[in-house]
């Protein structure tokens, strides 16, 4: 992975002075509330309902074993002895003191990483393909890109104050496991003839105006990709409303425009991007890519570990949820699930299974971590043969659930009990439906499903592009909560359909149960999975059926 | 009125009057079911109206909002010994560049913002230096502090009036807040094209 350097770890360092600086003058009373909110946001902190709660980068999602152990420290001398993987990637800490941040910065620095652009209406962090460089479906290793993004991105002097804040998604594979058409702006990186072009989609995201992106430009070389992105964010810095906060992300200039003049306007503005001082030459992408090259691999042949261990139920099934292809044969990715009975709230982690994952991390896998955006960690270089040890010190360490895909793999924000923007909680919710299942047989016959929850309508769990979402909504003060079938992510990505009234906290477990029952006496055989057989049979056989007995 | 002014990060004795009009706050009527403009952001504008009832003072050397002089140029040419303009962050910058205005001949060109959290002011600063080639002194005006002052003079500014209470002597500081940055900007190399990175 990438290593700092001095130039690097200056400004990281700088950062934690400057940060340092604009606490104290907050504190003296030298700036005011709301000059200090756009600065302390720039570095990930909010101001919570019960405590600040600190954003703390990992750009792409990479983290190295040390960098985990540091953050499992900062866990257990500055927070309660947990962190939350964030659906960005990133992590996240609810109890810090305001007087620590500083120094947790400091510790996050000596390890190459900071909280930087983490909040805030700026450039956030760059987010990828999880499984960037070892899938083997990836026609182009997303990870070079995302940092030459990530430095590019990091006190973009043009854009440090944005109308709202802006995020930007790259995918290198055939499959999109990167959101891409739910992003400001989604780069998908092809290759032609030897040279690296990218496809540049625009206005995606979520929220409460949720849109898909647009493909604005083809076959962009990537020589030009900063001085391009560059162009389409200085436009919206400029027309992007900045009156009503709910209308200031760049799919409501874009769709106010209308694609066509938002483009004209765009490359009028970059004149074919030969005057940029940041054009892209082959001496950075090559001193970037070496970070990125494959580990030394052993030549190995496949196993069957399937039939190796067909008397051990639970382990072929984790290793038909959690584990996935490698590019190189006789490895395997493994996904780490941090959902389920052993988590507090799905994404949550104990220090002590940080420190766990990281002895894992070298033990297996090169050293290195990967957090996704479904809120689990990934180890990706694990030899086949070494498979079945890792899954036991996992079992050991309450880190074996065996539910990558299903639905019990519940993407859910932080919600009401932590969240101040929140209309109702999420986590208890995740923690309701989660309890209908105590039997496995059950949740491997529904098959790969996604059950995405959201407080409100910000849609930081990514409701919308769940086969189920659940969206918490406030009405004359009371929780309720809208639910939505048939969205998905990937090159498919649509949004989901409201399917009714919402319904109270109570009622919502009953409900999703009634919605999965439905599936599996309509769907044509085990094979048709559900967001399939919604897509055939449509959404009122549903409607019918939870709105019939309801009434 | 603020008179603490950074010029070429060093702190100068302004000798510049800064005129910000008072605009009387007007109620915008939104209409129902209609699409509201997106350049709709919600600012007040001087009226010409309101342009042209404006008393110019006294003074020698003064910045004046850009509508102001085009609407009374020859009174205003007349009257002062030199004149910087100024425009507000949320005034068009296609506008302003078909005036095809030879902005080279105002040896101040200020951009106003009413608050900090307003960043159209760095693509501006960033545009009127490299599509309109503005050579001369580039100046922040309104919620000016030291934190903005780092990417301020990264897009092109070379002068920061900073907000009346707060200390200058403080606010130049920030201007060195980070020894190095990656990307360019205007006519800056990037990084990793200079050579630095072992």
């Amino acid at each position: 992975m990438y290593k700092y350097n001095q130039i690097d770890q200056n400004i990281v360092n700088e950062r934690v002075a400057q940060y340092q600086d604009q606490l104290n003058r907050f504190l003296k009373k030298e700036l005011t509330d709301e000059e200090f909110r756009p600065l302390r946001l720039q570095n990930g902190l909010y101001i919570q309902r019960h405590a600040p709660m600190l954003r703390v980068a990992i750009p792409y999602g990479l983290l190295s074993s040390v960098q985990l152990r540091t953050l499992a420290d900062i866990a257990d001398d500055f927070d309660r002895g947990y962190g939350h993987f964030s659906t960005r990637q990133n992590i996240q800490y609810n109890w810090p003191k305001l007087e620590d941040t500083p120094k947790i910065l400091k510790k996050l620095a000596d390890v190459e990483m900071h909280a930087i652009q983490t909040s805030g209406n700026c450039i956030r962090n760059i987010t990828t393909d999880p499984f960037a460089g070892v899938s083997p479906d990836e026609v182009i290793d997303t990870r070079y890109i995302a940092e030459i993004l990530r430095q590019w991105s990091t006190f973009h002097p043009e854009f440090a104050l944005l109308p709202r804040k802006f995020k930007i998604s790259i995918s290198g594979s055939k499959s999109d496991r990167a959101l891409i058409k739910t992003h400001d702006i989604g780069l998908e990186l092809i290759e032609k003839n030897q040279d690296l072009y990218a496809n540049i989609y625009v206005g995606g995201g979520l929220g409460r105006t949720p849109m898909i992106g647009v493909l604005m430009k083809e076959l962009l070389p990537i020589k030009h990709l900063l001085s391009y992105c560059e162009s389409i964010i200085r436009i919206y810095n400029l027309y992007g409303r900045r009156d009503n906060m709910y209308k200031a992300r760049i799919k409501i200039l874009v769709k106010s425009l209308g694609i066509n003049d938002f483009k004209r306007q765009v490359e009028a503005d970059w004149d074919n991007g030969n005057a940029s001082p940041n054009m892209l030459d082959d001496n950075e992408i090559k001193r970037v890519k070496v970070f990125f090259t494959s580990p030394d691999y052993e030549i190995l042949e496949s196993q069957e570990l399937e039939n190796l261990y067909s008397d051990n139920k639970s382990f072929v099934n984790w290793l038909k949820r959690n584990t996935r292809p490698h590019k190189q044969l006789g490895y395997r990715s493994v996904t780490i699930s941090l959902k389920g009975k052993y988590q507090s709230a799905p994404g949550d982690i104990l220090s002590n299974q940080m420190r766990a994952v990281a002895d894992l991390a070298d033990q297996f896998s090169y050293g290195e971590i990967r957090s996704t955006h479904e809120q689990n960690l990934v180890l990706a270089d694990v030899k086949e043969t070494k498979i079945y040890e890792l899954y036991e010190s996992l079992i050991t360490n309450n880190l074996a659930e065996a539910n990558i895909g299903l639905v019990t793999d519940i993407i859910c924000c932080p919600g009401g009990d932590f969240c101040s923007l929140a209309n109702a909680k999420s986590i208890p919710i995740a923690k309701n439906i989660e309890n209908l299942f105590d039997d496995y047989d059950y949740i491997y016959d529904l098959g790969s499903i996604s059950l995405n929850i959201s407080g409100c309508m910000n849609a930081c769990g990514h409701h919308h592009v769940g086969n189920i979402g659940i969206l918490g909504v406030d009405k004359d003060g009371s929780e309720w909560y809208q639910i939505t079938l048939g969205g998905q992510q990937g090159n498919e990505a649509s949004l989901g359909k409201v399917i009714g009234p919402s319904f109270s906290e109570e009622q919502v477990p009953g409900v999703v149960k009634k919605i999965l029952d439905t599936y599996l006496s309509l769907r044509n055989d085990d094979s048709e999975l559900f967001i399939d057989c919604f897509t055939r049979i449509g959404i009122d056989p549903f409607k019918q059926i939870i709105y019939q007995e309801e009434a | 009125m603020s008179n603490q002014l950074i010029l070429n990060k060093k702190i100068v004795n302004n000798d510049w009057v800064f005129l910000l009009p008072v605009i009387e706050q007007k109620e915008v009527k939104k209409q129902a079911g209609k699409v509201v403009m997106f350049k709709v952001t919600g600012e007040n504008f001087p009226e010409d109206d309101d342009l042209n009832k404006i008393k110019l003072p006294d003074v020698s050397k003064i910045l004046l909002p850009l509508k102001l002089y085009l609407l009374r140029k020859d009174e205003i040419e007349k009257k002062y010994s030199e004149v910087g303009l100024w425009v507000y962050s949320h005034e068009d910058f296609q506008w302003l560049s078909n005036l095809n205005l030879d902005l080279n001949k105002f040896s101040v060109i200020g951009i106003y913002i009413e608050k900090f959290a307003d960043g159209r002011i760095y693509s501006l600063g960033n545009l009127i230096r490299r599509k309109l080639k503005f050579k001369n002194d580039l100046r922040a005006l309104g919620d000016i502090l030291k934190d903005q002052l780092f990417f301020l003079d990264r897009s092109g500014f070379s002068s920061f009036l900073i907000k009346e209470g707060r200390s200058a002597e403080e606010a130049i500081k920030g201007l060195s807040d980070f020894s190095h940055s990656y990307q360019a900007t205007l006519d800056e190399i990037p990084s990793w094209r200079k050579n630095l990175n072992g």
